[in-house]
Formats: C-alpha cells, sequence, structure tokens
C-alpha cells in the first residue's frame, strides 16, 4: 500500500512493524514526531522519560530484558545520553536496540549544529543513514537485525530534510505476529562494567566491527548506479537527493551503511570511474574514511562544512570546481529594492512568559544603554539574566531582549551560580521552563544548595513542554498516551532540595513579578520564583479583546516594549487586533500603559 | 507527466502546512512521485513557513531552486517579495490579501511595503500574478480559517485533475463542522481566478 510518509512517520511504523515493543524519547525538533507515532501503536509501551539519558537508560534496560527497543532525541541530546549510550556500546544487547538521533544541519531550531555521524566511530557501534521515507522505512528491520545479529546498539541517523521530509512510501510489512516476551538473561560478565569485564568486552568490541565491516560489503541498499562514468558520486542521507539533481547523468554511489563503510564497494565504483567526489551536509566524514583508503576522492573543498545542503549549494559548488559547466545567464531584469521586514520567532499574544521577561527587561538592564552586538561592560545596578533552552530564549530578542546566556538544557542554573561565585558584582537571575527545569535543571539547583550559594531561579511555568508541542513531563504527570499519572510537585521538589525561599506567583501579575525578584535577589539564600501561567496555545484563556482607547492614549508607545504580536503601530497610532488578543486572562499591555488607555473592548 | 514545483508561504498559524500536506497527497493520488517538506522557525506562532511540494515522474530532493517554482502560493502579502526570486520566468504568483506585519515592523523600523511595492518585486519575473481577496472571502462563507481552502481553489484551476480530486482530499481532511464552509471557500477560489484570467 502506498502512503505518504514523513521520515518520522515512516521510522516509527518501521519499527512498528519490526516487531518494537517498547519505545522511549526525550521530544526535541525534528525527532519529536517518532515517538508521537508510535504512543498510539498497539503492542508498544512509550514514555517521554525526564530527559535524553533517562530514555537511553530505560530503553537499555528494556533491550536488556529482551523487548525490540526504539529511543530517540535529537543531536544535542544524544550528548544528554552520552553516558549510557558509550556504555551500551561496551556491554551490547539482548534484544535489538537502535538509537535514532535526528540532527538539525542549519540549526532551524537548535542552539547548535553538530554531525552525530561522529558519534558511530566514536562508540564503535554501526551506522545506518536513509536517503528518504521509503528507506527509513524498510532500514529499521535491518537496524533490529544488525543489533541482535551484532550484539551492538545500532545508531540510525536522520537529518531535519529526512525527518520532515514526506514522501511516497511502499508500505509492504506487516507487524509480526509472534513479538517476543520479554526476559533477562543473568550474566555479570556481560552487563556489570566493572573493569575486569570491560576489558573482556572491549576486545568484542573490537571483533565486533572488524565483522561489521564484511557485513556491510554485501548490503543490499548500499546501490551503485552508474551513468555516465567521467563522474562518480558517493553521497548518503538528503545529500544524495540534493546530489541526484545536480549531477544529472553521473554515476553514483548511494550509501546507506555509513559507519563502517564497504571498503570493497568503494573500491569497485572507484575502479570504474574517471573521478571521485563525495557530496555530503556537515562534516567530511565520508570523505576521510574514504581518503584513508587510500582513494583520490574531493567534497568539502567545494561544498560547504556548515548548514544544510540544498540544490542550489551543491549546484554552486560543482560550477566553482568546475564539475559541471556554468550555466547560461539569463536575462534577468533589475528588481527593485524594496526592504522587507525581517520576520523572526516571537512569542504569541497571551504568552505566559512576555510579562516576566518584559519585568527582567525594565529591572535587570540599564535602560539608558542601546541595545547593540558589540560586548559591553555591565553597570553596577544591571543583574545577569542566565537563561535556558524553551520558548521563552525567544524574550533574547528585541523588544525585549531580556537574556544574557543560553548554553544547553538546564544549564540557566549552573552558569548562574558559576559567575556569582566567580566573583561578579552584579546579582544575577536564572531563567528556565517547567520542563527543562525536570530535564537538568533540578541537578544545578542542588548544587546551589550544595555550595551554599545564593542563586535565584525564576521557573516559568506553563505545565507544559511547549516549544515541542506540549509534551507532558513529570510535573504534570501526563503521559505521551495522554494518561494521567501523579505529578511531581515543583515546589514540594525544591523545598525537598533544601530551598526556603519559594514563591508561587502569577505570571501575569506583573506587579508581584517585579517585587518578588527583587525581593529575592537581596537575599544570601538561595530562592525559587514559580511563576504559573497556562500556555496560550494550549488552553483556550480567551477572553474579551482589549483596545485603545485613544482618547487617554498619549502616544507613549511603552506598550510596544511587551513585543506583543497583537499590538501594532501605525503612524503613531497604536491598535490592538481583537482576533489574536486573549483579553484580561493576560493583562501585560495594559498594566504596562501609564495612561491607562488599554481597556476591554465595549461590545 | 509534467514536472510541477510549487511553492506554499505564509505565517505560522495560517494552514500553510496543511494545505502543503493535502497537495502532495492529491498529487501521490493522481499518480505522481511527490516530496514535500516545510521550513518553519523556533515559534509555534508568527514565524515564516515555507513549504516545497513536488509533483513529478520522479523526484529527488524536496527542496526546490531558484528560479524553478511554477506556483508561488502566497498566505500572505510581503511573504511573496521574500520568496519572489524562486519564482521561474513567467511562474503564477498567488497571493492572498492578508496581511501579518512581524514584529519588526511594527515598531515602524521597518515598514511594511504596499501591495504596489511588492508587486513591482514580482513583474520583473512575471505578468501572472493573481491578487485573491481571501479575506473577503473568508468572511463569505463564515470561516475566516478556511484560507487555505481558498487558496487551494485558486491553485486547482492550474493544474488539469479536476475539482474532485480536490475535493475528496479536503473532506477528508476537514473536520464536519467546517466542511461545508470550507467547500464553499474553495469554489469561491476557484471562481476568483477564473474571473481574474
Amino acid at each position: 500500500m502506498k502512503q505518504l510518509l514523513s521520515g518520522n512517520e515512516a521510522i516509527a511504523l518501521g519499527a512498528y512493524h519490526s516487531g518494537m515493543g517498547f519505545a522511549t524519547a526525550y521530544p526535541g525538533t525534528p525527532s519529536t514526531e517518532i515517538l508521537q507515532n508510535i504512543s498510539s501503536m498497539e503492542g508498544v509501551y512509550s514514555e517521554w522519560s525526564i530527559n535524553e539519558k533517562v530514555a537511553l537508560e530505560v530503553g537499555i534496560g528494556a533491550a536488556y530484558a529482551g523487548i525490540r527497543t526504539l529511543v530517540t532525541m535529537k543531536h544535542v541530546g544524544l550528548n544528554v545520553a552520552a553516558d549510557p549510550f558509550f556504555a551500551l556500546a561496551t556491554t551490547g544487547t539482548n534484544a535489538g536496540i537502535i538509537v535514532v538521533s535526528c540532527d538539525d544541519p542549519g540549526e532551524h531550531s537548535s542552539q547548535g549544529e553538530q554531525d552525530n555521524r561522529h558519534f558511530a566511530k566514536f562508540a564503535k557501534v554501526p551506522m545506518i543513514e536513509p536517503t528518504d521515507s521509503q528507506e527509513a522505512y524498510e532500514l529499521m528491520d535491518w537496524a533490529f537485525k544488525i543489533s541482535e545479529e551484532f550484539d551492538t546498539p545500532v545508531l540510525f541517523r536522520s537529518t531535519t530534510r529526512i525527518s520532515h521530509c514526506k514522501s511516497v512510501v511502499n508500505v509492504n510489512r506487516e507487524r509480526p505476529s509472534n513479538v517476543s516476551d520479554p526476559k533477562f538473561l543473568r550474566s555479570s560478565a556481560k552487563y556489570v562494567m566493572v573493569p575486569s569485564n570491560a576489558r573482556v568486552r572491549r576486545i568484542a568490541m573490537e571483533e565486533r566491527i572488524a565483522k561489521l565491516r564484511e557485513y556491510v560489503e554485501n548490503f543490499p541498499l548500499n546501490e551503485m548506479i552508474m551513468g555516465d562514468r567521467k563522474l562518480g558520486v558517493i553521497s548518503s542521507g538528503i545529500a544524495y537527493q540534493n546530489a541526484r539533481e545536480v549531477f544529472n547523468g553521473a554515476s553514483f554511489l548511494k550509501l546507506v551503511t555509513t559507519y563502517p563503510i564497504p571498503e570493497k564497494l568503494i573500491r569497485k565504483f572507484a575502479s570504474e570511474v574517471e573521478k571521485v567526489i563525495v557530496i555530503e551536509e556537515l562534516d567530511p566524514h565520508l570523505e576521510e574514511e574514504i581518503r584513508l583508503l587510500g582513494i583520490d576522492v574531493s567534497g568539502k573543498d567545494f561544498i560547504p562544512i556548515i548548514g544544510e545542503l540544498n540544490p542550489e549549494i551543491v549546484e554552486a559548488g560543482a560550477i566553482k570546481s568546475g564539475l559541471i559547466p556554468t550555466p547560461p545567464r539569463s536575462n534577468t531584469t533589475e528588481v527593485p529594492a524594496v526592504q522587507i521586514p525581517p520576520r523572526r520567532p516571537q512569542l504569541c499574544a497571551g504568552c505566559p512568559h512576555v510579562g516576566p521577561e518584559f519585568i527582567l527587561r525594565k529591572i535587570a538592564f540599564d535602560s539608558s544603554v542601546k541595545p547593540s552586538l558589540t560586548p559591553r561592560e555591565m553597570t553596577e545596578k544591571e543583574m545577569v539574566i542566565t537563561s535556558d533552552i524553551g520558548c521563552y530564549t525567544l524574550g533574547v530578542y528585541e523588544p525585549l531582549g531580556a537574556l544574557d546566556t543560553c548554553v544547553c538544557m538546564g544549564a540557566s542554573i549552573g552558569v548562574g551560580l558559576g559567575m556569582s561565585k566567580a566573583g561578579i558584582p552584579n546579582k544575577g537571575v536564572a531563567v528556565l521552563g517547567d520542563s527543562t527545569f525536570m530535564h537538568s535543571g533540578v541537578t544545578g539547583l542542588i548544587d546551589v544548595v550544595y555550595k551554599q550559594g545564593n542563586t535565584t531561579v525564576l521557573i516559568l511555568d506553563n505545565r507544559t513542554t511547549a516549544m515541542t508541542g506540549h509534551q507532558g513531563h513529570p510535573g504534570t504527570g501526563v503521559s505521551v498516551t495522554g494518561t494521567k499519572g501523579p505529578e511531581v510537585n515543583l515546589e514540594k521538589l525544591c523545598e525537598g532540595i533544601g530551598i526556603k525561599d519559594i514563591t508561587v506567583i502569577s505570571a501575569f501579575d506583573l506587579e508581584t513579578v517585579e517585587s518578588t525578584i527583587r525581593r529575592c535577589v537581596e537575599t544570601d539564600e538561595p530562592s525559587v520564583i514559580i511563576a504559573r501561567g497556562p500556555c496560550a496555545l494550549r488552553e483556550k484563556i480567551k477572553g474579551t479583546p482589549f483596545e485603545i482607547d485613544a482618547d487617554s492614549c498619549i502616544q507613549c508607545h511603552e506598550c510596544l516594549d511587551v513585543g506583543c504580536p497583537a499590538i501594532c503601530i501605525t503612524g503613531e497610532d497604536i491598535n490592538i487586533d481583537p482576533a489574536v488578543c486573549v483579553g484580561p486572562a493576560c493583562g501585560v499591555c495594559a498594566q504596562v500603559c501609564p495612561s491607562e488607555a488599554i481597556v476591554e473592548m465595549k461590545r | 507527466m509534467k514536472d510541477i514545483n510549487v511553492l506554499m508561504v505564509g505565517v505560522g498559524g495560517q494552514g500553510v502546512i496543511l494545505a502543503s500536506d493535502a497537495m502532495a497527497e492529491i498529487g501521490m493520488n493522481a499518480g505522481y512521485d511527490v516530496k514535500k517538506t516545510d521550513s518553519l522557525g523556533m515559534a509555534q506562532r508568527g514565524g515564516s513557513v515555507v513549504s516545497n511540494v513536488r509533483w513529478g515522474q520522479k523526484v529527488f530532493s524536496p527542496m526546490i531552486k531558484k528560479g524553478e517554482v511554477d506556483f508561488l502560493v502566497s498566505f500572505e502579502q510581503v511573504e511573496t517579495a521574500r520568496w519572489a526570486a524562486y519564482l521561474k520566468p513567467s511562474g503564477v504568483a498567488i497571493v492572498a490579501d492578508v496581511v501579518v506585519i512581524p514584529i519588526s515592523a511594527m515598531s515602524g523600523a521597518v515598514p511594511y511595503p504596499s501591495w504596489d511595492e511588492i508587486k513591482s518585486v514580482l513583474q520583473p519575473q512575471t505578468d501572472q500574478i493573481f491578487f485573491v481577496p481571501a479575506i473577503k472571502i473568508g468572511q463569505e462563507v463564515n470561516n475566516p480559517k478556511a484560507l487555505n481552502i481558498v487558496m487551494m481553489g485558486a491553485l486547482s484551476t492550474f493544474l488539469d485533475l479536476g475539482d474532485e480530486a480536490w475535493l475528496a482530499d479536503i473532506r477528508r481532511k476537514v473536520p464536519p463542522k467546517f466542511l461545508d464552509s470550507s467547500i464553499q471557500a474553495f469554489h469561491k477560489g476557484v471562481d476568483e481566478i477564473k474571473s481574474l484570467k
């Protein structure tokens, strides 16, 4: 049956049809939809874990227990899960286990760009990369078989344009009726990694890679497509599709087993063409591996190492290096220079993060200093705002412009503690969301107590993981299947850690937000402020919208500093879009207005 | 079977992705190989959204090259200008009259350009520019969310699949409550272009 599936949907369905019985993940773009799709599949246990490390640990437990397991995350998630990933590479497994890493070349929605193919070589595990949804579907079966046959986790690497691209899939399998029963085979030599056992496993890892090198030589989805033999293009993943667009008629070697690589196959291909090039996204992973075989190959000298590729970029590189002729110049007419206003991502109307971030800008940044991209000395009264990963990170953009740092998940608290211990004279606030706090902020907070720091932590609690599409987390008790379990109570958690100063406030009450932050930063003990307010996209909080009372408006334009998408200026006049404004449930702009000109719309 | 490249552009929350999903499915059901991919910013709302939809005998890359878009379907005026260079010479631009002012233009720093200015960016490329009164149509059918269906109706007039191919997909996707107004919106999109052609 033909179906139009995204790469993520195909991964989920392929795993299901290969007898997967267990799936864990922490949400992260572009990987999130894999587990979301699995959650409705009958006969599979699925969970959003607290973070990627725990997701993989839970997955390892299931695989040790004899159940085929899928663990999914975004590229930076594998950094978090690297410890159990390397450990699993050492112990090997019982049932098949696949770790899916969805990389984000071009940082569409990430704090950094990294090529997770390095993880395969680093941890000495086999890696598979599909070039479209059809292969993503088919390769799941192969990946489970490889995992079991070679006693190893398999790194299944996708990228944004594989995960989020929809293409036609011939769905030609069904879920096997005899999915294996859970059973753990006790073996301390295999599963208890004390040095004496680990040294034995270490040898097994090298033997495994040697066997895998042989195995991939005959892997059926690696494919030679012979055309004009003047040019041979070796490629993988989405880069292969881009290369096919550009090098029309050339010979291709498409690789889906990208670690280890099939040496003999590559040598054979290279011997049949006059010139070999590699087209790959991000780092020269294949290029370096192939060069080590003694094959003369080029790639990164004309294909960018940075960012996502597309046919245009590959074509430009190919022209630059003389691989394809320069296309005839079309008679381009002069296009008039019209300034197009950029459309940066922004916080929503009614977002509970806007109020607290507006206050942080007001009290932590000297309003007489114009925002600029150049580093500058802080004035005495200014505060350092260490922030974190979530929707609220968008508060870095003007007009809010309220953040100083965003490092990685959960780092706001540790970085804040470090700055204060290093002795900077300024006070500071660490800002993060509820889901991020659970993910890895809580360990930072424990360190604050342990080190007798005086960090003020502001938890923006919208009771969901908003940015990736409203997943539950331990603080909400909501599971991926929608069932409700016990909630981990934020206040009691902080209290249990040893925080004495805990204040719960409404994120929409600006006066209280300001006075609470001002009070907390002055104390010598650590404090937690929980600013609560529902995500405006998730809970219907829309009421009578606000409007501008033209008689009262003094055209000071302070309401524009809120950065609300409902408020806009035409000439000197402010307007509020009634379709977008959520009204009194938010009311941040009305509190900011000095002349009480923002009022509920009269019917 | 002619290859067809469609770029659907707009702003988060306008239904661009639903429309491009439908577009890809309709192509597949008509026997094409199809690929479609979206680029969207981090925000749940308010960022630029771009969907590439490609129909063909065999489609490799999901991304359309600059200058190779047959149909630029724009759900928001200024987004048309942002993606104008992707249109091929004499390609078709279908533009909804919708304006969603970005934060950067709200403070007045970079003014939002007029339709005439936006059109002047398109005109060196093509004279096939169709300006659709989508807001009015949304009001007429009492369903402002049907913008994406109006645009599908408008686009359908350039492709030889017949209305039923499109309506079948709309019936599958749209909740019953909005189905009548959506079908009306589709037909009004069709009629609008026919009156402009």
